[in-house]
Parts: C-alpha cells; structure tokens; sequence
C-alpha cells in the first residue's frame, strides 16, 4: 500500500486532468467518498481520463446531420393536437408539433406566448403579495369591473360598476373616469356607481363605436397579458401569465429577474441578450419533447440552439435564417426559391467556393465531411527493383 | 518517382451575365427559319434542329465536335433579337436601377460621400462572407429619394413598373432599347454600389438582345410509334419566338405604322418572358395544343421535381435493387437475406490479379446463372463482354492479369440496405449478404425498429458499393452492430420486439424446465452445457428459466433495476418484489426479476446498452441474437395464443361495469346531476372558465373515469395468465387501456380534445333531441369492442377515427418539411479535431461539442465513473 491522499491532492490532481466541470465534479465527489491511495488514484485518473477521451465525439463527425435528424425524426412520433394544458391546469399552451415547429421558425409572434414570473424574497411567499401583482399586470377593460348596458333609445351607454370588483382589482371610481375620458375624448357622467357615456355625436354609428372602443380601454395592467394564473410551488406563489410583456413587468419592483422568463424565445433575446435567448430555445424544445415522452439528448438541441443563435440575433432555420444566409449559392437553390438564387448571383457576380454539402454532392465530388474531410494523398512507394 | 494522381476537384463556381457579344462567339450558328425537319425527315440548316446543335440520334456524329450521341455535350446557337426585350428574372432589379439612375446622364442618385460609405460598407461585408442584401436595398431606398440629380442637375420622373415588363416614366412607356441605352451609360463604380460586378454583370446585358439558343441535348424531340416526331416544350417556344421575330423583321422593313410595331414587340417580348419564366404573375402561361401549360427554363429548375431538387441533389444509380422484405429470426441481425436472382444480377468488379485469378475463372466458367457467377469481363483496353452460357468456358480460359470481373454478390459481401423514408443515419445500415431462396429481402425482426419497418408489404433497397474502400468505410461505420445505440438518445435502437419479448417475459418466470426442454431452448444459442439444477423433484433434476437466460449473459455482468412490469409501489420490495419486477444481475447471473422491454427491447434495453458499452459491439450483436432466439424458443415451450375468447370478462364484472357508467350518469355528481346544475346555474366555475366550458370539462371528466374504472375492473379479472394483459405489461405490445376498450368500455370519442358537438343544429344528430347535452348524444361509447357498438355509438367511433387519420396525414407533411429544413440548416457542421463544431467556411459554433464533447451515442457519467472507481478500489481489497 503506497501513502495516503487527501482531499486537497484529490481537487488539484482532479482539476489537473482538465474534464469539463460537469465530469470532474462527479469524479471528486466519487473520490472523496472512497478516498483511495495514492497508487490507486493515478490508477483511477489514468482510466477516467482515457475513458473520456474514448467517450468523446470522433473528429470529422457529421454532428450537424445527426443532429438534424435527432429532432427531426420523433417529428414524426408527435401528436398534432394543439392545445393542452402543460403544468398549470388552466393555461393554454401549444405544444407536440406545431410548437416544435414555432421554436424552430422563430416566429416573431408565438401563438401562445406565456410568462411565469416569481416573486423576489419573502414576497414570493404571500399570497396577497401576488395577487397584488396579478392585478397590476393583467389587462383590465371596464368588462371586467361593470357591466355595460347601451342604451339605442336615449343614444347613450350605461356602465353599472362593481363594487367588490373594483376593490379586488384596488381601481378607484376617478381612476376609470380619468381613463375613459382620456382614452375615448368625451365627457362622462357619474352617479353612484353609473357611469354615463354618450357619444361626441348623437347618432346610432357613434355610439355602436363608442362601445366597441370602450371594451378596448386598458384601465390597469398590461395590454398584451390577458390573465394570470398563482399556482403555489413549494412555498413561494408563482404567477403564470397568458400573453407576455416581460420588459414591462420586470420593471416592476419586487420581481425576481433571475428566474422570471418567457416562453417565447425572441423576446427573452431582447430582453436578456442571445444567451439567454439560446438557453431559452434549449428548454423550450426539451419540454416540448419531454412532453410528448420522446427522448432526444441534449446535446443536439443544444447544436441547433446555437446555430440559431452563433450570429448573435434568433435566426430561423429556413428560408428566412439559416438556410436563406448560406454562403453557397448552389445549396441555396438547391433548397427553397431556386430561380432567384441564381439569377441574384449571376447579378452581383457571386463565387461558389464548393466548401460545403449539397453544392459538391450537386457537382458529383466527395463532400468534405467525415471520411471525406481526409486531406492525405499517399505517394507512390518505390518499387523494389526486381530484377 | 511518381506521385499517385489525386482526384481533381472542382475549387469552385463563378457566376455571371452572358454579354450579347459572348452568345454570338459560344453560338455555333446562327437561327433564322422556325422550321424543324424538311420533308425527308432531315434537319434544316439554321432551323433549330440544326446538326451542328448536336445530337440526340444514335449513330450520327455532331457536326461540330463529331462526338456521337452521349459524347457531344451539345452547343448552342443563338437567334438575333430584331428589338431588344427584358429578361423577366432581372425584371425587378432593372426596376431598382431605373428609380436609382439618372434618367439623363444615368449616374446613381447618390451624393459621393453617400456612394463611398456604402461601398465601404459593401466591403467589409463582402469580405467577412455575409450578405450584403441589406446595404444595397439602403443604397436604393434613398437614391430614390433624390429628386434632382446632383451631377447634371436634371429632374427625375417617378418610374412606374407594372409587372411583368412593362415601365412608365410618367404616361410614357419606356422601350427596352431605350433603357438598354441608358443602362450602358451607368458607370462601372456604380455598379458596385448596386451589389453588381460590372466585370461580369452589365446592366445593359440583362436586356437581351441576343437569345441563346439550347443545344438539342437539352430539348431532344421523341419520336413516336407513329413515327410523328414529338418535339420538346422549349422548341415549341423557340418556333414561336422565331416566327414573332421574323414577323418584326418583315413589318419594320415594310416600314409598318408605330402601332403595329409595338404590338409585335410586345408579343416578342411575351414570348420571350415565357420561355425563361412559364409562371410569371400577370400574364397568361403559355400553353401547348392540348392546353397543358408549357414547361420552360424555370420550370425546369425548380421545385421538388426540377433539376436541382431532383436531378443533380438526388441521383438515380446502379448496383442496386428492391423487393419486399419479410422476417428471419434465423439470421443474426448483422445480416440480410438476399434472394439468388438479385444476387445474380448484382456483382462487384474485382481486379484479376495473382493471388485471385483461379477463384475468378471458377465464377466465369459458372456464368451468369449458376449462383456464384459471374456476368461481365472488361478487358484492360476497356472492351467489356458478356459472359453467357455459349461462352464462359472459353472466356475463363482468356482471362489475363488486369483484366475486371463482374462476380455475383455472394454471403459475406458487405452491402447497404435502406427503407424510406430515410429520416436517420439507421435508416441506412452495411449488412451482410446472406443468398438464400426465395424472392424477398430477409431481415431479423430486431432491426426493425431502426429503419421502422414491418412486413405488411414493406419493399426494402440494396446497395452495392464498387469498390474496396468503400466497402470498409461501410463496414467500420455504417454496420448494424455500430448503430445499435442510437446517438439520438445514446440508447438501443435494435432490440427484442413483440414476441421476444413476451418470449422472454414468459421465460424468466418459467420455473419448472426439465433437461431436454433447457437444452432445446439453449440450442440456437450455442450453449451445450446447464448449471446446477435449481431444484430436483423425485429425481428429475428442474431448471428455472432465470437459469436458463443467465447463460447467455456475459460473464461479470452486474446491473440493478426496475423492470417493465414494476407496479410503482409506494416502498420497494426489491428483490422480494411481489411481481418479480426487480432485477438484479449479479456476475452474469439473473438472481431475480422478470426479463422484459425495460432488459431487452429496442429503445429501452438497459441490458442491452450495458453490455455494448462494457464488452463492445460485438458481444452486444451476439447477446442481441441469443436473446431473440432464446425468447423465439421460449414462447414455444410455454404456448402462447391470443383470441376472442381472451377478452371474456364473467357476467358478474359485466354488471360491474354497468353499474360504473349507470353511477356516472345517474348517481351524484354524475352527468345528469352536473347537466341539471349547469341549467340552474349552480355549477362551481372553474378559475377562468365559462360556464360551458365548466360543464364540457367537467363530462370529460367523469367520463374518463368510467373508462378507467371499468378498465380496472376488467384488469382484475383478467389475470396476468391472459396473453393480452403479458403482453401488455411486459410492453410487447398494446397497452391496458387498449384491452380496457375491447373487454370493457371504449369510452369517449374526442375530436379536438372535446365532446363530438357538430352536426346538426343544437344536436349531433337527429336522433337526440335539441340541446341534449347527455354522454349518449356527444359520443361516449359505453359499449366495448367485443360486445359491439349501437349505431350512434359506432357512426361517433368513426368521426373520432376520421380525425386520427387526418391527423396523420397533415403530420406526415409537416414533419418532413421540418426534418429538410432541419437538415439542410446544419448539414455544414462538423466536429474538428480541436474539439470545436465549426461549418465548412470555418465559423465557430460551439467551440466544446454539447458543452463536454461527448458523443451522445456513447455516454459518460457517474455511471461509467462509478465503476472506474470501484474497479480500482475493489481488486486491491
């Protein structure tokens, strides 16, 4: 039996061996709890080191195909049915397909934008506190605290509010008064709770305007966030929203930034810069996935996260990003809008440097991938004179 | 010292405009008459069949480079435009450069500080290899702004284009000749700023004035069995453009009226357009006799058909074959069974040299139709013959060093095998050839999952590579033992299905087997000897089938899970499990638990994936084999069957059942009572719900649960001795819910996640009354399969059916829209030798494969660390 180790020599041989952190931290935590001998932690950092290397992606690998295929293959496992309801019970969300197919299109308008926002610190712990803010970000029109009644004969609108409504949603009789006013440009008349709108015009055009624009005053919250849902998780309330104004709500006080995202990838990229728009696609895709209990490593998500992602604003794989921006003129054609790929490049006198697949697989030579990516020519041996 | 050529390449493509002056210097002859053939069949002189086109007609030489037919590439000619016209795909850009120019003196409407930052920005763009779309629309934008040329001072007019050819200035049309005139005074520094290369790309060249003419090779005409020539769709354009022309030609010399003229080159210029471009918006497609729209230059490039998509991306080839799979268990998984005639017909060329020369003249002197043949011989100056049964004798004997034969395909060649649609790497995998019997493709069930194939009439290619290299680079990466772990989820794709696994299921939990029964199961997998037996019973020694699976488990094999069957108790049992659903493998032996999809199956096989990662591909090949044979052998032993009778519930359940769904709709909080409260207002809503949607969820609800209940009656009485319940928990196939709905109750029918409410107004259908919003009239089926539906029942089982099938429809498209565009987006990305995923022009992506640079097929984690350590650790105690 060689010397002892201790656990300051197990951290620095560890650290020596430079694995990526996730690796190194399993192995110390695995060393620690065995505590070898010095004989046999060389012993065990030789195999550990020479296993990675063994796990590791061979160079020349086509990671992009696989990749491709990787996501593209359960594609077709996946259910269509749109809507469901994924974490919390009373939330529309897209998913199986269709959102598959959103995430990758980074559309700019996601059809079912959802935020879930946390509260920071002992806030997120009260349920009156989130309440409060679900109130204060929830678009709130006159349908939600009245009910609006037109009146055709006297050529005029009556709002009957509610009381208890108002007060839940902390709105004041001259908060809604000043809203409408200035929103809808006329004079309104208040007795009690009544509330009496008639039209700049006395006829019955204005007014049927005047009504539908009256549903439309935002008088609190946000216009994009339609409602709010508190689920409590653990001990903290957390707010799920559908709809999404993440600029705006983050600048509320007492929300957490670190944890409060969107679903909708683009904005996450406005918002908190291409990283966090990357991880954002990752997760989105790996839920989405995991929903519909499909099994895709990570690692290709990531590979297409980042190709969105490496020019640093959301491209789209398509048309309209990646595809639609390759430096190659024959893969473009070969692609999508064919005709006016070439014509474009005969315009502008475009080059065609043949680097990468479909544009040698067109001109009939090896591709420059995997084995093909082999750039040795052997000379010839001397022969052994024979004679 | 020679050095050994390379393969040439091609470096790379440039592209241009073609300048009128360079049609006429490539054209070989000039087109003047729009008649094809003279009355004796033979082509005119500068007709547009013209001999010196090229030719299509076998025998004859090219007049102009005397290649015969295959070898002549075909040359063009070209045909002299008596008025320029507008090339219809440029149609926009002349559009841009007319509102961005002069009108007077055709300098681009920019001050020249403007024009230089542009430039500026044009190269540095350029150069990092981005497009450069973006600056020049800006170029154009605010040059048309400009209203008053800065250098010659003259006003500018608005120039209207109305598609697809047409420019106003103002009222006054503008006459192709006329913009070519002003094109040609655009100064090449402009050009730049266009995004144009004025080197290749004049301005003035986009406005033709000479029309090339397409070698014949490129529209061969096709004679038909009348012996009536059918000439192809562009010659049919090229006569008439030739026929308008020379109607220009006469009607100007005649000194015609401006009227006519301008009708004529209008037309001119129709027929023009519609020879580049069939389909441009706001004319009429030209049409052929039978008023099929013609299929000219751009409909020839595009789309899925179209010569990029389909002809130069995706190539026909030879060497290869199709036929209709079906299944041999017999075959290892490596392997694939070939029928003799496809064997015959394919071969490999083989170089005659000295070490093979005999075995090569055995395959000739068998000839093309005794299996191990041969067909073809090449001599070394290239003359091929055929070898026939007159004279294979006569042709092995001539047979010299150098020489190339043709041998048919025998067992143990390696060739590739592909079912469409190829949506993986596995959907293409090297197999062995193995020639047997028979006219169908034969394959081992187990790799059925890899390429998603069944044997309901599913048809399968081969490919036969040509030569040796390729051939190891398809056994070192593309064989089936390299692809079993799928790199899409680093686990086995290949693995036991169905009957191995109910094979297996029934085996593991046999625990009487007598000698000869052990033995005949262990047959295939080449085991001869037994263990200890588990137990003697008056002196007959007994084997459990535990016993019997461990011996095909290697030696040090220790593993540790749950199986498939696992009931997810609150607290495990282990290896006292109730179900014998733990499992644990100790040193190669199975001490207890039930073998089943979670051990074996493809997807899942934790068995499998640990012994290929811990003793490689080849142990795992030949455990995949054991496996499936042994469970093939085991299902035997025990019987297994599976029929109507299967699903008899005893009358008792049935009343169960009844009473379930009678409680449900009757009883409280059923249907009726929540129907009665939605009519009197009383409903709870759900948070942010109306109060029919409340009511809708709340049906689906209490109807879900009938299902369930009744599905769990019917469970328990159907024991696991029933085949459809072991095959169902063991994960064969189906599901309890699919045997819940054909002993039990089929349950609601759904279209879109709701109740069935089309049909008739307020009713489904007329049946029902008005507004009855009871299980009944929205497509609950309360019956099961066996005991069969009413006719409501069945027409909503059909409408439920109708939407699963649409739904796979619309899937497939989508899906495969996505898996193309997926691809073509990151098919440039390879991993390099510094660890680095960049794409062919060298751009970083991520400079650490997955953040760790581990394969995904391979896997490395606590698990592999795990027993890096003990291993260590445990052999020095």
């Amino acid at each position: 039996m060689s010397g002892s180790v201790t656990a300051e020599d197990i951290e620095k041989q560890v650290f020596a061996l430079a694995l990526p952190s996730k690796i190194s931290d399993i192995l110390r935590e695995e060393l620690l709890q065995v505590m070898p001998d010095a004989g046999q932690l060389d012993e065990i950092l030789a195999s550990v080191a020479d296993a990675y290397a063994d796990a590791c992606i061979e160079p020349c690998d086509p990671v992009g195909v696989v990749a491709a295929q990787s996501i593209g293959e359960p594609g077709t496992q996946m259910t269509m049915r749109t809507f469901h309801y994924a974490g919390v019970a009373e939330i529309n969300v897209t998913l199986g397909l269709p959102r598959l197919i959103e995430i990758l299109d980074a559309r700019k308008n996601p059809s079912t934008p959802v935020m879930t926002v946390y509260l920071q610190g002992v806030d997120g712990e009260s349920r009156r506190l989130a309440q409060n803010v679900a109130w204060l970000i929830q678009k709130t029109t006159i349908v939600d605290v009245g009910e609006v009644s037109t009146d055709r004969t006297n050529l005029r609108i009556l709002i009957d509010l509610d009381e208890g409504a108002m007060h839940e949603r902390k709105l004041t009789m001259p908060d809604i008064v000043e809203k409408l006013e200035g929103k809808l440009k006329i004079q309104i008349s208040e007795s009690g709770y009544t509330l009496t709108l008639e039209p700049s015009e006395p006829n019955l055009g204005s007014l049927v305007m005047l009504s539908r624009n009256l549903r439309k005053v935002v008088l609190k919250g946000f216009e994009e966030i339609t409602r709010v849902v508190i689920q409590k998780e653990g001990s903290e309330y957390v707010l799920y929203t559908e709809g999404t104004a993440l600029k705006k709500v983050l600048d509320i006080e007492g929300m957490d930034p670190a944890r409060t995202t969107s679903n909708h990838p683009g904005e996450m990229c406005e918002v908190f810069g291409i990283e966090a728009a990357r991880i954002s696609i990752i997760n989105e895709i790996m839920s989405t996935l995991r929903e519909q209990g499909l099994n895709v490593d990570s690692r290709h998500i990531m590979l297409a996260a980042d190709m969105m992602t490496c020019d640093g604003e959301v491209k789209q794989i398509g048309r309209h990003g990646l595809s639609g921006e390759k430096a190659s003129i024959l893969a473009r054609a070969a692609f999508e809008v064919t005709v006016n790929h070439l014509i474009d490049a005969g315009m502008r006198g475009d080059i065609d440097e043949l680097s990468g697949v479909t544009e040698n697989v067109i001109v009939g030579q090896p591709i420059r991938l995997g084995t093909g990516n082999i750039q040795l020519i052997s000379r010839q041996v001397p022969s052994v004179s024979q004679s | 010292m020679k050095q050994l050529s390379a393969p040439k390449r091609i470096a790379r493509i440039k592209f241009g405009l073609i300048s009128p002056l360079e049609y006429r210097n490539m054209s070989v002859t000039r087109i003047i008459t729009a008649d094809t053939y003279d009355e004796d069949g033979f082509p005119i002189d500068m007709g547009l069949m013209d001999p010196k086109l090229g030719v299509i007609d076998p025998g004859l030489r090219c007049k102009t480079c005397s290649g015969r037919a295959g070898e002549c590439p075909g040359h063009f000619g070209h045909i002299e435009l008596v008025a320029p016209c507008i090339h219809v795909g440029f149609a926009k850009q002349i559009r841009n450069i007319l509102r961005g120019t002069c009108r007077s003196c055709s300098r681009l409407l920019l001050e020249p500080v403007a024009k230089k930052e542009h430039l500026e920005q044009i190269g540095v763009l350029r150069g990092r290899g981005q497009p450069i779309d973006s600056v020049v629309e800006r170029v154009f934008a605010e040059a048309v702004k400009t209203d008053v040329c800065p250098y010659c001072g003259e006003h500018q007019i608005k120039v209207i284009y109305e598609k697809p050819t047409t420019y106003y200035e103002d009222e006054n049309k503008l006459l192709p000749s006329d913009i070519r005139d002003w094109f040609e005074h655009i100064p090449d520094e402009d050009l730049t700023i266009f995004g144009m290369d004025p080197a290749n790309a004049r301005p003035e060249w986009m406005i033709m004035t000479v029309l090339p003419v397409p070698p014949v090779t490129v529209r061969p005409s096709i004679t038909l069995q009348t012996g009536q020539r059918s000439e192809d769709d562009l010659t049919h354009k090229l006569v008439d453009i030739i026929r308008i022309n020379q109607r220009f030609q006469e009607n100007k010399e005649a000194g015609a009226p401006q009227l006519i003229i301008e009708d004529l080159w209008e037309l001119l210029q129709y027929h023009v357009t519609t020879f580049m471009d069939n389909s441009v918006s706001g004319i009429p497609p030209a049409r052929h006799r039978s008023g099929r729209p013609l299929k000219t230059l751009s409909q020839r490039l595009k789309g899925k058909e179209g010569r990029f998509r389909g002809s130069l991306s995706g190539k026909r080839v030879n060497f290869s074959g199709r036929t209709v799979i079906s299944p041999d268990p017999n075959l290892s998984i490596n392997e694939v069974g070939v029928p003799e005639r496809v064997a015959r017909e394919l071969t490999f060329t083989i170089k005659a040299v000295p070490r093979n020369i005999e075995e090569l003249k055995e395959y000739i002197r068998r000839g093309p139709v005794n299996h191990p043949g041969a067909n073809y011989i090449v001599r070394t100056d290239g003359h091929k013959m055929k070898v026939t049964e007159l004279n294979r004798e006569e042709l092995a004997e001539t047979i010299e060093y150098g020489w190339f034969v043709d041998r048919h395909l025998k067992d143990g060649d390696i060739v590739l095998f592909n079912r469409q649609p190829s949506l993986h790497k596995m959907s293409i995998m090297a197999h062995e050839v193995k020639v047997m019997p028979g006219k169908t493709f034969r394959l081992n069930p187990a790799v059925c999952p890899p390429y998603n194939a069944d044997f309901d009439g599913d048809e399968m290619n081969i490919h036969v590579q040509q030569t040796e290299e390729a051939k190891a680079e398809a056994k070192i990466l593309m064989r089936v033992q390299e692809n079993i772990l799928s790199p899409r989820f680093g686990g086995p794709i290949i693995g036991g299905i169905h009957d191995h696994i109910t094979g297996m299921f029934l085996l593991t939990r046999e625990k009487q087997i007598d000698k000869n029964s052990a033995l005949e199961i262990l047959r295939k997998a080449g085991v001869r000897d037994l263990p200890e037996p588990d137990h003697i019973v008056e002196g007959t020694p007994y084997w459990t089938g535990k016993q019997i699976f461990s011996r095909i488990l290697p030696g040090g094999l220790n593993l540790e899970y749950k199986a498939e069957i696992c009931q997810e108790c609150d607290t495990c049992m282990k290896e006292n499990c109730p179900t014998d659903a733990y499992v644990i493998i100790n040193s190669g032996e199975l001490l207890c638990g039930t073998i089943d999809e979670k051990s074996i199956g493809a997807f899942k096989g934790l068995i499998i994936s640990k012994i290929i990662k811990e003793y490689g591909a080849t142990d795992g090949t030949k455990f995949i084999d054991n496996v499936t044979n042994l469970a093939i052998r085991g299902i035997m032993y025990h019987g297994f069957s599976f029929g109507i009778d299967d699903e008899d519930i005893p009358d008792e359940a049935n009343k169960q059942i009844q009473e379930i769904s009678k409680e449900a709709i009757h009883g409280k909080d059923g249907i009726e009572d929540l129907i009665d409260q939605y009519e009197h207002r009383e409903l709870d809503l759900l948070p942010g719900r109306t109060l029919a949607e409340t009511l809708e969820l709340r049906i689906m609800q209490v109807l879900g649960k009938v299902r369930d209940m009744a599905g769990d009656r019917a469970g328990i009485h159907l024991g696991i001795d029933n085949s459809a319940v072991a095959m169902a928990v063991s994960g064969a196939r189906g599901s309890m819910l699919n045997l819940a709905q054909m002993a039990a109750c089929v349950g609601q029918q759904a279209v879109r996640g709701e109740r069935i409410h089309r049909g008739y107004s307020d009713r489904t259908l007329p049946h029902f009354k008005k507004g009855d919003l009871s299980a009944d009239a929205h497509g609950f089926v309360q019956a099961s399969y066996k005991s069969g539906l009413t006719p409501t029942e069945y027409f909503f089982h059909a409408i439920g059916g109708r939407e699963g099938l649409v739904d796979t429809a619309v899937r497939t498209s989508q899906s495969g829209y996505l898996q193309r565009r997926m691809v073509n987006a990151l098919q440039d990305l390879e991993a390099q030798r510094d660890g680095t995923v960049r794409d062919t022009r060298g751009i970083v992506v991520q400079t650490l494969f997955g953040e760790d640079g581990i394969d995904p097929s391979h896997g490395f984690g606590r698990d592999q660390i795990n027993r890096i350590v003990r291993d260590v650790v445990e052999v020095d105690k």
